[in-house]
């Protein structure tokens, strides 16, 4: 049996090449859209799993770290790692912020962790070049989408640090790359004031009849001593023993120190429901509006190439052919601008993800899936031209 | 003269293949066939009993005003519009009485009635060959069994050389002449021809019709041309004339064509 669709797409290629090529491009901006929530979704799993962490403990009714802010004192480690079942714990704080190297600034989320080596949570697991942090001040392991080297010095607030080594795949669940500091750095970063603030509280608290008594100096050394350093950390990661249940672990910190702690299913839960549940609906959003743009277009496209083409499907009614025959052309003519769209498609977003900014992940479920949907986009669409055809007096062949 | 084709095998309209050579070998007969537009006060009466008969091998012509009736009398025999009443009968096969009697109008049209039309219609992204053979492709004959009979046809009709061209490639005569190919292709008892040599010169015209004479003869297929073209009446031997909605014959001056 000849194929007329196949055959009027060879004599047109042209047409059809050009036509599939834009409404590729529309294909290609969805699969990417479709790309952009799973590289959301990857940036939050990483994260957790660069964390190192069973347990994040923070404070109580918060979500924090990462969804709200939270705020420990950091001494609190010391009474976790003396509960059954953990194995380690380590403060860290969180902070995203400028990191700037020369003229260029980079957005990073900066942590703060425990200077030591590969398995104390909160430090990057892997480098891809150069050492972890070792010395307690003024070192930095960076991811490599910073754009920074090894050896450079980058500036967070006042003070230099030197990229001593360089990690991949580190991210905030915002996409930001992460920029690994001491501890007590990150701190100072986080809650440092700068020296006007310093000298206005130093004179608010001097002015302060309850804090600087006459004849008892030491109350006000004390607590402008209190004033200039900073306790606080964001979470302490809690890693668990071999075999260590992490619902009992947890329920006993809750019970014994009075924090919040969350599993790792349940912290999975908040980044993926709150965190990026909104980011998650606005991309569900346009790739409603891309599919619907996407088979207006087709449906256009199609319909106006049946218009073209009424008096021959006029010849063709006449002199006997079946309506299945010139309904099946149209509806392979529209598979085939979906066929063609498709591939387009899915080679320019493929090209164009690693220029996005943020992480792009392309996986081949969802080109499968992306696939299936433009076809039947592409079989709906065709119905109204279809409807067209069908509705074409056979009569219209023959004049008067 | 060429020798007369082998019966075509049965068709899906319903006709026999001893009906459908009883078509071959009686053409086409209507009787009373009238044709009624609307109903009540606004009914309109386009033929009000038209009688006609075409032998096999015969070309006659059908001739008229606009308005007469011509193209309603073409659809009618077309199987595309329904009479009101009266009888159309192809061989033996009374195909219309009162109601179609045939119940696949589609297959009918597709396998016992040729179509050419006052431009060729071809279909632009088909070439030559498989705009002729398209017909029987469709109907699941084997593509190289249909194309070997276009290809037979094309010959015949002085166009096979042009085999593989598109139609936009073709002259207007030469696109007719295939649009006559396509008509044939099935070899149907019976070809209605709709002003097929308006869009032609007086030479290409008259080429044409003889080319029409040649293929009835050679195919014992009766033709029906409707036209309004003065340089090829005088070729036809018969002529129906209709004038509101009733047909006149007359006869032609059926003047030699080289």
């Amino acid at each position: 049996m000849i194929s007329l669709a196949g055959r009027d797409i060879l004599h047109a290629w042209g047409k059809f090449v050009f036509t599939g090529v834009g409404l590729g491009l529309l294909i290609g901006v969805t699969l990417s859209m479709a790309g952009i929530y799973r590289g959301m979704v990857d940036d939050a799993e990483v994260l957790l799993d660069n964390s190192g962490a069973d347990l994040w403990v923070v404070q109580k009714d918060t979500l924090g770290p990462y969804a709200e802010s939270s705020s420990l004192y950091d001494d609190l480690y010391r009474g976790i790692l003396t509960l059954p079942g953990v194995e380690r714990a380590a403060n860290v704080t969180y902070l995203t912020m400028q990191v700037g190297s020369g003229e260029r600034e980079r957005r990073a989320m900066v942590v703060g962790v425990v200077p030591g080596g590969p398995g104390e949570p909160g430090q990057p697991d892997t480098l891809v070049a150069g050492r972890h942090i070792t010395r307690g001040h003024y070192e930095a392991v960076a991811d490599l989408m910073t754009g920074f080297r090894v050896g450079e010095r980058v500036r967070i607030r006042r003070n230099l640090y030197t990229v001593v080594g360089l990690t991949r795949r580190t991210v905030s669940s915002g996409g930001d790359p992460m920029v690994f500091v001491p501890l007590k750095d990150a701190q100072e970063a986080q809650f440092l004031k700068d020296n006007d603030a310093i000298v206005h509280q130093r004179r608010r608290t001097e002015a302060n009849p309850a804090l600087n008594r006459p004849g008892v100096p030491g109350v006000l050394e004390a607590v402008l001593a209190s004033q200039s350093v900073n306790p606080a950390v964001n979470a302490v990661l809690v890693r668990l023993s071999p075999g260590a249940d992490p619902d009992r672990v947890a329920a006993d910190i809750r019970r014994w120190k009075r924090l919040q702690v969350y599993t790792r299913a349940e912290m999975q839960e908040i980044l993926q429901a709150k965190l990026i549940a909104t980011s998650a609906r606005q991309i569900g959003m346009f790739l409603v509006i891309l599919a619907v743009v996407s088979a207006a277009i087709v449906a256009f496209i199609i319909y106006t190439l049946t218009l073209g083409k009424i008096r021959e499907i006029a010849v063709l009614k006449l002199i006997g052919t079946r309506n299945r025959t010139i309904a099946g052309m149209i509806l392979q003519q529209a598979l085939g601008l979906g066929l063609i769209g498709f591939v387009v498609g899915k080679t320019a977003a493929t090209f164009w993800a690693p220029i996005f900014p943020k992480y792009v992940l392309l996986l081949p479920g969802d080109a499968a899936r992306g696939f299936v949907i433009v076809m039947v986009i592409c079989a709906l669409a065709s119905l109204l031209a279809i409807r067209a055809a069908l509705r074409v007096d056979p009569a219209e062949a023959i004049g008067g | 003269m060429a020798e007369r084709p082998a019966p075509r095998p049965l068709g899906s309209a319903g006709v026999s293949p001893a009906s459908g050579q009883d078509a071959r070998a009686t053409g086409i007969r209507i009787e009373g066939l009238r044709k009624r537009y609307g109903s009540g006060d606004t009914a309109v009466d386009a033929l009000k009993g038209v009688d006609m008969a075409v032998a096999p091998g015969e070309v006659v012509g059908l001739i008229g005003p606009s308005g007469s009736g011509k193209s309603t009398l073409l659809k009618c025999l077309g199987a595309i519009i329904e009479p009101s009443a009266g009888r159309m009968t192809l061989g033996t096969q009374t195909i219309y009485e009162d109601g179609w009697r045939i119940p696949d109008l589609r297959a009918l049209r597709r396998d016992k009635i040729g179509f050419v039309f006052q431009a060729p219609y071809l279909i632009p992204f088909l070439d030559v060959t498989d705009n002729v053979a398209l017909l029987p492709m469709l109907a699941g004959r084997p593509n190289a069994e249909a194309r070997q009979r276009a290809h037979e046809l094309l010959g015949a009709l002085d166009v096979a050389h042009r085999a593989a061209a598109m139609p936009s490639q073709l002259s207007g005569g030469e696109q007719q002449r295939v649009a006559i190919a396509r008509a044939l292709i099935n070899r149907p008892p019976v070809i209605l021809a709709d002003e097929p040599t308006a869009p032609l010169d007086s030479q290409r015209a008259l080429a044409v019709i003889g080319i029409l004479n040649r293929m009835a003869q050679q195919y014992q297929t009766a033709i029906i041309v409707v036209t309004h073209d003065e340089k090829i009446i005088p070729t036809f031997r018969r002529i129906y004339q209709i004038r509101d909605g009733r047909t006149h014959e007359e006869a032609g001056e059926g003047r030699a064509l080289d």
